[in-house]
């Protein structure tokens, strides 16, 4: 396995970065470090991950304010030159609300915070976030929202479906997509969504904490396992390609 | 010195899950006659400018910037001379 440099960045009410520094150091052995809001350089990683929490607490809106932070701007250049950017539940939302993927999050649609683990369908397994998984594999992974009512209007939902730009959506045990296994109300059930250049994805649950057999289910590490595969294979296609 | 006042709302082509429970609660109540509800956000802001039209266009572009989400919301506002 490479070995990559993680950035996770801490906003004032950020509160899964650790998980995520332990998932990617201890259980990944990456070279992994935090990025504080005020940063204004990501200091040289190649990933970015926008944790989980309630930044700023979530006032105006979640990631409103976030998004307005020092490192949030070298984020936006970063993700630009197509560096990669992984935004998890509030990291998700500050995503939306920089514009780096579309759309925005309502209250939960029964106005309940919801903490449980779902049922995500892989929808596209022919990306660098899902490379490790199957299309149509059903991973189970815990969400904790209550703002995690993902909205977007027609032409938006028919952009992302077109260049199958839905990585997961929330489904039953058997994978099939219903009313009744989405938990928060989230326009054709969307759970995470990639941007048009492949390089940002955002999700509202939080594969971070499914990561660690001790905590008996390690169905997360799926996605951090394509994420860090992602960089070999593209090291071997430029390899090929020089060949 | 200014004063705007500002309201947020979720555009009304989506779903208020909130003013929908707060509509429920109001027919509890029985009170009668309420056919909608929808709950947005009230945000006033003092504004240190010379003219009411330089106020407003401050309002705007903080409404458009930061306090809406043009996805999911729109705003309105007034300015007043305080």
């Amino acid at each position: 396995m490479p070995n990559m440099k993680f950035g996770v960045v801490v906003f004032p009410g950020s509160n899964c970065d650790h998980d995520a520094y332990d998932v990617l150091k201890r259980s990944f052995g990456q070279e992994t470090r935090f990025l504080w809001h005020k940063d204004s350089s990501l200091g040289g990683v190649d990933v970015v991950i926008l944790p989980g929490g309630f930044s700023y607490g979530d006032y105006l809106r979640c990631g409103a304010i976030a998004r307005f932070s020092p490192i949030m701007k070298e984020v936006t250049a970063f993700a630009g030159r197509g560096g990669v950017v992984l935004g998890i539940c509030n990291g998700f939302q500050i995503l939306c609300e920089a514009g780096l993927l579309p759309g925005a999050f309502l209250r939960n649609e029964r106005l309940n915070f919801v903490c449980d683990f779902v049922n995500l369908r892989v929808e596209n397994a022919s990306t660098r976030f899902t490379g490790a998984c199957q299309k149509g594999e059903v991973l189970q992974i815990p969400i904790a929202h209550g703002e995690g009512n993902y909205y977007a209007d027609d032409r938006t939902l028919e952009t992302l479906e077109e260049y199958e730009r839905i990585l997961f959506r929330y489904c039953e045990a058997d994978g099939s997509i219903t009313a009744s296994s989405n938990p928060n109300g989230s326009r054709s059930n969307i759970a995470g969504i990639l941007n048009r250049a492949g390089n940002v994805m955002g999700l509202m649950p939080h594969p971070e904490r499914a990561s660690d057999p001790m905590l008996r289910n390690t169905d997360g590490r799926k996605i951090f396992r394509s994420l860090i595969e992602s960089f070999v294979m593209k090291e071997q296609i430029t390899d090929l390609s020089i060949s | 010195m200014y004063l705007a006042k500002i309201t947020v709302t979720t555009r009304k082509s989506i779903l208020d899950p909130q003013g929908k429970a707060v509509h429920h609660a109001l027919a509890s109540l029985g009170m009668e006659g309420i056919v909608d509800v929808r709950i947005g956000k009230f945000i006033e802001m003092k504004i240190d400018t010379k003219t009411t039209h330089s106020a407003e266009e401050i309002t705007r572009e903080a409404c458009k910037k930061l306090l809406a989400n043009p996805v999911m919301e729109d705003f309105a506002f007034s300015v007043e001379k305080v």
